[in-house]
């Protein structure tokens, strides 16, 4: 057999049959649902078909999770949590509802139960179905027809996205994190850069991450226009997922060990495009427009439309406006109204232990909220008393779920409100109508709270990490 | 979804970047159902300001006739909401052509019966600026692949398996049905040999 990158070999392996016009059907080995799903449900329900693989179906309330006042549950919200609760009910499917202590965001939460695993394929009714690659897992999100489809039959109909290899070169700065790679290369080849491939990421610094910086990473593939990401696992992969409630164990696991061991990319096999960035050349990174592309080194100064071509112009003028910033002024320094920790992007719990490293000692000069990405993740950093660095700085200290990062459960940004926000997004409108949104690394998101500015992280960690 | 080849009406050109999901309905809406039309919202907070009245410098307020959308690179970027197809479908619309789509937004549009027509960018262009902001008859034609709009006709690119799919009016889940055996088979298969892929517990 000729060489094979891991995303064929991922493809390979689930595909059940390949049409003449190169449609593959896949199977699903996970899928996971959450209260957005409801119009997938009610296109099952409308023709009586029943969920086909309950047991491998898996229903989880984060996108209207309250992250305040559990106990009294209103209108839209309400009525969002318990439809997902009776759908759940009706299909037999496990439930991670807003009472039970693994609640959390799904990208989030399928990670740390073992739901994911090296070798799947995970799909889920959410574009940021892409962090589950950073365990080798071939996952990508899906429209809610799809979601359907999955429901009814486990599995999906899928072209082979092209093959982009993302190399990361040199190493990482102290307060440079995965998510400044991710705003580099995004901000490099464009929001639509890598439209319709999957991207391996590889090189020393993408090895040297940790798994959350990896989700992290994965995560934002979607953002630079990727169908998924995948980072092939290794021992830091293997280490994260032993013992994890849904992982295997004892002679399953030593089968998977066997089968994972497989899961990288041959070394002569060849990807339709490469790209290479230096990771000695990233700087703590700032969104400053309205697409994630719009990004720059917080050194930075505010680009001027005047300086750039006519197309551009236009847009930029258009971001600037919206965003309320000057042409030329420094990034740094521009004052923020409030901050933001959390999302599936960075929630978890080494986001939060370097957002405290910043935070400890220091009083936030703006409100900021911090909603931990689950709720192990929130008893793991309160166990670790970075609960009480959150609120002796002044920040508000949640429950889990997706929360400000898209507003749904009423965590907004008020208009014409500026957020330093560890989330994936910076769109007009997503964070609240009129809402001002600073994409940025937690600790980044941390040293603003501090200087109630956007701010360089690295002076405030000095000695810290 | 029906199908269909053809179809004949006015284009209008909404000369921006990224219209990402977002845009294309903001999230507060999301949680009505279907069958009560999302219509409305399309690209609501563009075309209605604070106090929901409507902006009148919005192209779309301008000419609510229009039903094929021209629009600049990265269209439907962001999120896998199908509501923001919901939103293009139930106001009316039948096919945006834009330099480049978001891969996920345009399998969902492809799934609702709405056309995402890749043009290159010079010629979207072209298209905005013949516009120049007021609608004009366009017609696209799936077969031949071709956009035509006031007059001058364009290649679009848009994956066979789409096309077919826009055409027939496929249904997923009936097409696949057909594959049952083969599925409960590679399950069982698959289930044997990698024991280690069914969840604990």
């Amino acid at each position: 057999m000729s060489a094979r990158t891991l995303l064929d070999k991922l493809w390979d392996g689930h595909e059940i049959l390949r049409r003449d016009d190169g449609a593959s059907l896949l199977w699903v080995d996970r899928h996971l649902v959450h209260e957005g799903s409801h119009h997938a449900f009610a296109k099952i329900g409308e023709r009586g078909l029943p969920v086909a693989q309950p047991e491998l179906t898996f229903a989880v309330a984060d996108h209207y999770a309250p992250t305040r006042d559990r106990d009294h549950l209103e209108g839209d919200i309400a009525r969002m949590i318990r439809t997902l609760e009776d759908n759940a009910a009706r299909h037999g499917l496990r439930l991670f509802g807003l009472r039970d202590p693994r609640q959390g965001i799904v990208h989030v939460l399928g990670p740390e139960q073992g739901l994911t695993l090296p070798g799947l394929l995970v799909n889920c009714g959410d574009s940021h179905t892409s962090t589950h690659g950073a365990l080798g897992a071939l996952a990508f999100g899906i429209g809610a027809t799809e979601v359907a489809h999955v429901l009814a039959t486990q599995t999906i109909w899928q072209r082979r996205p092209k093959r982009m290899r993302l190399t990361v070169t040199g190493t990482l700065g102290e307060g440079v994190s995965a998510k400044d790679v991710a705003l580099n290369w995004i901000a490099k080849l464009g929001a639509d850069g890598a439209r319709g491939h999957a991207i391996e990421y590889a090189g020393p610094v993408v090895r040297g991450l940790s798994m959350e910086g990896r989700m992290t990473l994965c995560n934002l593939s979607i953002e630079g226009g990727a169908r998924l990401g995948l980072v092939a696992p290794d021992e830091v992969t293997f280490e994260y997922v032993k013992g994890r409630p849904f992982a295997p164990e004892g002679a399953a696991l030593e089968r998977a060990m066997e089968d994972w061991a497989a899961l990288v990319s041959d070394a002569d096999a060849t990807f339709d495009r490469e790209e290479v960035i230096d990771g000695d050349e990233i700087a703590p990174t700032v969104t400053w427009g309205t697409s994630p592309e719009e990004a720059l080194p917080i050194g930075a100064s505010v680009p001027d439309p005047a300086n750039l071509p006519e197309g551009r112009a236009a847009r930029a003028r258009e971001a600037l406006d919206y965003m309320g910033l000057t042409p030329g002024r420094t990034l740094e320094g521009t004052p923020v109204d409030q901050v933001f920790i959390g999302s599936c992007t960075n929630g978890r719990i080494e986001d939060l232990r370097l957002a405290a490293a910043v935070l400890k000692g220091r009083k936030a000069r703006v409100p900021g909220l911090v909603s931990p990405g689950s709720a192990l993740v929130k008893k793991q950093a309160e166990a670790e008393g970075l609960d009480r660095i959150f609120t002796e700085a002044g920040l508000d200290w949640v429950e889990a779920g997706c929360s400000m990062c898209v507003g749904m459960n009423g965590d907004l940004v008020a208009p014409g409100k500026r957020c330093a926000s560890s989330t994936n997004r910076n769109f007009k409108g997503r964070q609240g109508r009129g809402a001002r949104t600073h994409l940025m690394s937690p600790a980044m998101v941390a040293a603003a709270a501090v200087t109630g500015a956007l701010s360089d992280v690295r002076p405030l960690l000095k000695g810290r990490v | 979804m029906a199908g269909w080849t053809q179809h004949e009406g006015r284009a209008l050109a909404l000369p921006m970047e990224s219209i990402d999901t977002d845009q294309l309905i903001p999230a507060r809406f999301m949680s009505v159902p279907r069958r009560d039309g999302y219509g409305p919202y399309l690209l609501h907070d563009m075309r209605f300001d604070e106090d929901g009245q409507a902006r009148p410098d919005m192209p779309l307020n301008r000419h609510p006739e229009a039903n094929i959308l021209i629009a600049r690179r990265n269209f439907g970027s962001g999120s896998s909401r199908e509501a923001a197809v919901y939103a293009l479908v139930d106001y009316g619309i039948r096919a945006v052509i834009a330099p480049s789509f978001g891969d996920i937004f345009a399998a969902n549009a492809v799934n609702n019966g709405l056309l995402p027509a890749r043009v290159p960018a010079d010629v979207v262009e072209e298209m905005i600026e013949a516009l120049g902001g007021e609608t004009a008859d366009a017609r696209v034609d799936l077969e031949a692949g071709t956009v035509s709009v006031g007059g001058s006709a364009a290649a679009f690119e848009l994956d066979p398996v789409w096309r077919m799919k826009l055409i027939n009016g496929w249904d997923d889940i009936d097409m696949t049905a057909q594959h049952a055996k083969e599925i409960t088979a590679f399950r069982d298969a698959r289930r044997a040999a990698h024991p280690w892929a069914w969840p604990r517990g």
